[in-house]
């Protein structure tokens, strides 16, 4: 299979308007004849319904949630990035681009990242317009912060609830248009499978949450904006609920996947307390602004914080990366918080942990202004940990956070499915091997009200598709097989339950698959998840029935899929003999102990097809160039 | 600790629904209020009975998807916190737990401690927005907004829409979720010009869905995770009378 990632190439700064100007419009009095299917209501989902309906289009919404409004993103707290430049501190369009790519860590395209800084300054502009509450200066104009890995003040924020109030604003439009009657919305259902007919995706099958019912939809075109699939690991910093059962079905219906151990570990969560552990709380990056990491000089050192006299702290970020300090991207301050925990550094209960501490800032700057900057996550951290971190330092551990690696699609944002689209965190595009902060929020929205509204036209221009219904013999199968899966999930009658296996698969996934991979790891992993997979089939306990709100049966399903995307999570990784952003290969690394990266062997996106279940996808590399931005070691020091 | 739960329990809207009773011996006070539901859920899948079937999804206070009676409080006895991040830290061994879902007309019972609460986005989808298509905005500093309307305005944007005021409020009223939305666009001037006939037609839409009125009780206020103030509902009063002066002539009481 040849990829074709359809990028523009000249003047990078011109190449997103002559790229639209070469794309095929659909008359306006023509759009409200085509239907397009959006699976997922968060940032990119309803970005890009509410943006298509007010083009003109029918649109058909779906989320699993009881609301559009409360899709993961609504979670996301500290910020979203913007080449404004209205500090005049040095930034432009350029610089944002050259940091993603830079904080990539070369893996991404140059194309894709250049139209995403471009379009990053519309999009403040539509939220304030939607009226999303930013922080202000005095002055009334918009107010910045500076944010993980970034030397200059680009973040806009809300409070601690940027996400939120993003969402927020892409769900009243989304609302603002279900009212007018071009969103039909389907909350509370579930997309399980794509119907792609003729070798273009044609529409999806469901099933409703509350009655079991499973249905096709169909349209001209399906969008997935479904989200990341860091539950894969168990814990992580998710929503409950994220999975990638949309992603994956519709991988198996033919669309590559693209970088799958592309993980992003956040360092800055609260760490686990027991087995019970449900999921784990991310603690907003912001704080590293003022908060500073340190662990005891010595192994083993059971003193309280406050008993640890200066001379025996280690500041290890400061230490190490003296000119970013605390502020290094969150691959390195994540590996280097394992790095003493491994040396037996670590503090609290599980000696799995770091402090964050934020004595000095208080000291300075008095505890009202650390009130006033981070008074939510303060009181979050006390309501769970019962500590006050206004007296004691946090407690932080690294956790699985973001996943960089998603369904391939090319600069128009289409799989390899026509027809089929992907936006946000659900795709593969933007951020290369590692995220920076504040920037997932940047390209779902970008995705959503920007990019794909205009690509969209072009493929409904140009294809004449016949009418199709649930008549349809590849409906009908697609529905057949829907059914079989539920059939099958409610009939294993084994003795335990979803989570207990979901638990299992994400223990393995953390250990050898996590912050540190080695090949041997990897291998020993590669040879479990099949045996676990099969495990889980037969021993799975589901009780209820199929006709009504099951949440075991939903969440089994998602687990089926996380145990088969598990198995290419690793395989990727054991492909990848480098390391590069958030994958970290041990036997990779620079003298430092800095990953070190190949260029000249894996200087591509790795894009896999899906050959059968247990049986080897194959691989397809998409090269990756860089004209722009010269692929250097990334150095923070 | 032991803690003892009687749980609602009804398999849909239309059965009748049952208290049980239930034990959960081994609860760790670092649990959230939700990971002892999945102890006692995984428990009950042990045995062969169906779990207790309850919303969630973010389990960090922000979605708005969690959230059901215990003791008849909304949430729970801790103020300004959701059901997921309350803890168990809260409650002492051998205490006697009554969790029971929202109770309103316009939330009917889906099952167990699961609720509708489509009514909410509907009153959005009648006028809680502004109208601004995308690509329509200005440059985000062409209008300055005074900080402190700024701040104002987030204060109510912080509501979820978890339905907890609508949950606890004696006349099921849906007051303080709507004027949480019409303070948050109403306050900044980006929201100004639709700010009458947004109110209007929230009030319209929170009529046909049988939400109760507002009789200043309070109760909303006292349960709110985000601490939404009544103010919201004193200021969405204003705004309904005024466009009532404005548009009709016609006055009627007041909004929620
Ligand atoms: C705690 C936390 C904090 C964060 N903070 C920041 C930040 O400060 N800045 C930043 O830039 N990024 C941040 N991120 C990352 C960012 O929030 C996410 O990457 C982004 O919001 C993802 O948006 P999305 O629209 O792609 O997916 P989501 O918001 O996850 O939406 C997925 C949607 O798809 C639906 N869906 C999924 N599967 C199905 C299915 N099978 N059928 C039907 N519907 C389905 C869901 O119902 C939902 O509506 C944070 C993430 C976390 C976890
Ligand atoms: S689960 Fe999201 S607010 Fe409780």
């Amino acid at each position: 299979m040849l990829l074709d990632s359809k990028c523009p190439t000249g003047p990078i700064e011109t190449r997103w308007d002559r790229h639209r100007f070469n794309l095929k419009l659909v008359n306006p009095a023509n759009k409200r004849k085509h239907t397009i299917i959006v699976v997922g209501t968060g940032l990119a989902g309803g970005s890009a319904a509410a943006s298509l309906a007010e083009l003109g289009y029918n649109v058909k919404c779906f989320c699993y949630q009881d609301s559009p409004r409360r899709a993961h993103s609504i979670a996301a707290q500290g910020g979203i990035n913007a080449a404004k430049n209205y500090h005049n501190d040095g930034d432009s369009i350029y610089r944002l681009f050259y940091d993603t790519v830079k904080g990539g860590d070369f893996r991404a395209r140059e194309s894709n990242v250049y139209r995403l800084a471009q379009v990053s300054v519309n999009i403040i502009d539509q939220c304030v317009g939607q009226g999303v509450p930013f922080a202000r200066e005095y002055s009334g104009y918009l107010d910045n912060r500076s944010f993980g890995g970034a030397q200059v003040s680009r973040t806009f924020y809300a409070r601690g609830q940027t996400g939120q109030q993003l969402l927020l604003g892409a769900y009243q439009a989304l609302e603002r248009q279900i009212g007018l009657g071009t969103v039909e919305m389907h909350p509370r259902t579930e997309m399980l499978d794509v119907i792609v007919i003729d070798g273009k995706a044609r529409g999806i099958v469901t099933r409703d949450l509350l009655t079991g019912k499973v249905e096709s939809f169909f349209g001209d075109a399906v969008v997935l904006g479904t989200g990341g699939y860091g539950n894969a690991y168990y814990l992580s910093t998710n929503a409950k609920n994220c999975n990638a059962t949309a992603i994956w079905r519709a991988h198996k219906r033919g669309a590559l996947f693209a970088n799958p151990c592309f993980t992003q570990i956040h360092p800055t969560c609260i760490p686990v307390s027991g087995d019970y552990q449900s999921k784990l709380t991310l603690m907003s990056e912001s704080l590293r602004n003022d908060g500073r990491v340190w662990v005891p000089l010595k192994k083993g050192d059971a003193r309280a914080a406050s008993q640890i006299p200066e001379n025996e702290r280690d500041y290890f970020l400061e230490r190490k990366y003296p000119s970013f300090g605390n502020l290094v991207p969150r691959d390195v301050a994540s590996r280097n918080a394992k790095q003493v925990c491994d040396e037996g550094r670590g503090v609290g209960e599980t000696k799995l942990a770091v402090y964050l501490d934020f004595r000095d800032a208080i000291n300075r700057l008095g505890k009202n202004v650390i009130k006033e900057r981070y008074g939510n996550l303060f009181d979050m951290y006390q309501r769970i940990t019962g500590e006050d971190p206004y007296e004691l330092p946090m407690r932080i551990f690294p956790a699985i956070h973001y996943t960089m690696g998603g369904l391939w699609v090319d600069y128009n944002l289409m799989s390899t499915i026509p027809g089929l689209y992907v936006t946000g965190e659900a795709n593969f595009s933007d951020h290369g091997a590692n995220r920076l902060g504040a920037s997932a929020l940047m390209q779902g929205l970008a995705d959503g009200y920007f990019v794909l509204p205009n690509t969209i036209n072009d493929y409904v221009a140009s294809n004449k598709l016949d009418k199709v219904d649930a008549s349809h013999p590849v409906a009908r199968e697609a529905e057949a097989q829907v059914n079989g899966v539920t059939k099958r999930l409610l009939e294993a009658k084994g003795s335990r339950s979803v989570d207990s296996h979901h638990k299992e698969l994400g223990k393995l996934m953390w250990e050898y698959c996590g912050m540190g991979r080695t090949a041997e790891g990897l291998k020993y992993a590669l040879s479990q998840i099949p045996a676990m997979r099969e495990r889980f089939w037969g021993d799975l306990r589901v009780l209820g029935n199929g006709e009504e709100l099951n949440q075991s049966l939903e969440r089994a399903g998602r687990v089926a899929d996380f145990f088969e995307l598990a198995e290419l999570i690793c395989i990727d990784a054991l492909n990848r003999n480098e390391s590069c952003g958030g994958h970290f290969r041990e036997e990779y690394q620079t003298p430092e102990g800095e990953a070190a990266r190949d260029d000249e062997n894996y200087s591509y996106v790795a894009a896999w097809e899906f050959k059968g279940v247990g049986a080897a996808p194959a691989l397809h590399k998409e090269p990756l160039t860089f004209e722009y931005v010269h692929p250097a070691q990334r150095s923070y020091k | 600790m032991r803690i003892v739960l009687h749980i609602s329990r009804q398999r849909n809207g239309g059965a009748k629904p049952k208290l049980v009773r239930y034990e959960v011996p081994n609860v760790n006070h670092e649990m959230s209020f939700l990971e002892m539901l999945d102890v006692l859920n995984e428990d009950l899948i042990a045995k062969g009975e169906e779990p207790v079937a309850f919303d969630h999804d973010c389990r960090e206070g922000i979605c708005g998807m969690c959230g059901c009676m215990v003791n008849g409080l909304a949430h729970g006895p801790r103020p300004g916190t959701t059901l997921c991040q309350l803890h168990m830290r809260t409650f002492k061994d051998g205490d006697q737990l009554y969790l029971e879902p929202w109770r309103s007309a316009a939330f009917p019972v889906v099952k167990d401690l699961v609720v509708d609460r489509s009514a909410l986005d509907r009153l959005i989808a009648a006028g809680g927005f502004i109208s601004v298509a995308t690509g329509e905005a200005p440059d985000g500093n062409a209008i300055p907004v005074p900080k402190e309307a700024a701040e104002r305005s987030m204060d109510a944007a912080a509501c979820i829409g978890c339905g907890a005021c609508v949950a606890q409020c004696p006349n099921a009223s849906a007051s303080l979720f709507m004027g949480a939305k019409l303070a948050h666009l109403g306050l900044l001037p980006q929201g100004a010009p639709e700010r009458d006939a947004r109110v209007e037609a929230m009030v319209a839409q929170a009529r046909a869905e049988g939400f109760g009125s507002c009789t200043n009780i309070g109760e909303c206020e006292a349960v709110c995770p985000k601490e939404i103030k009544l103010d919201v509902i004193a200021l969405m009063n204003r705004d309904f009378l005024h466009a009532q002066i404005l548009g009709r002539g016609a006055v009627s009481e007041n909004a929620g």
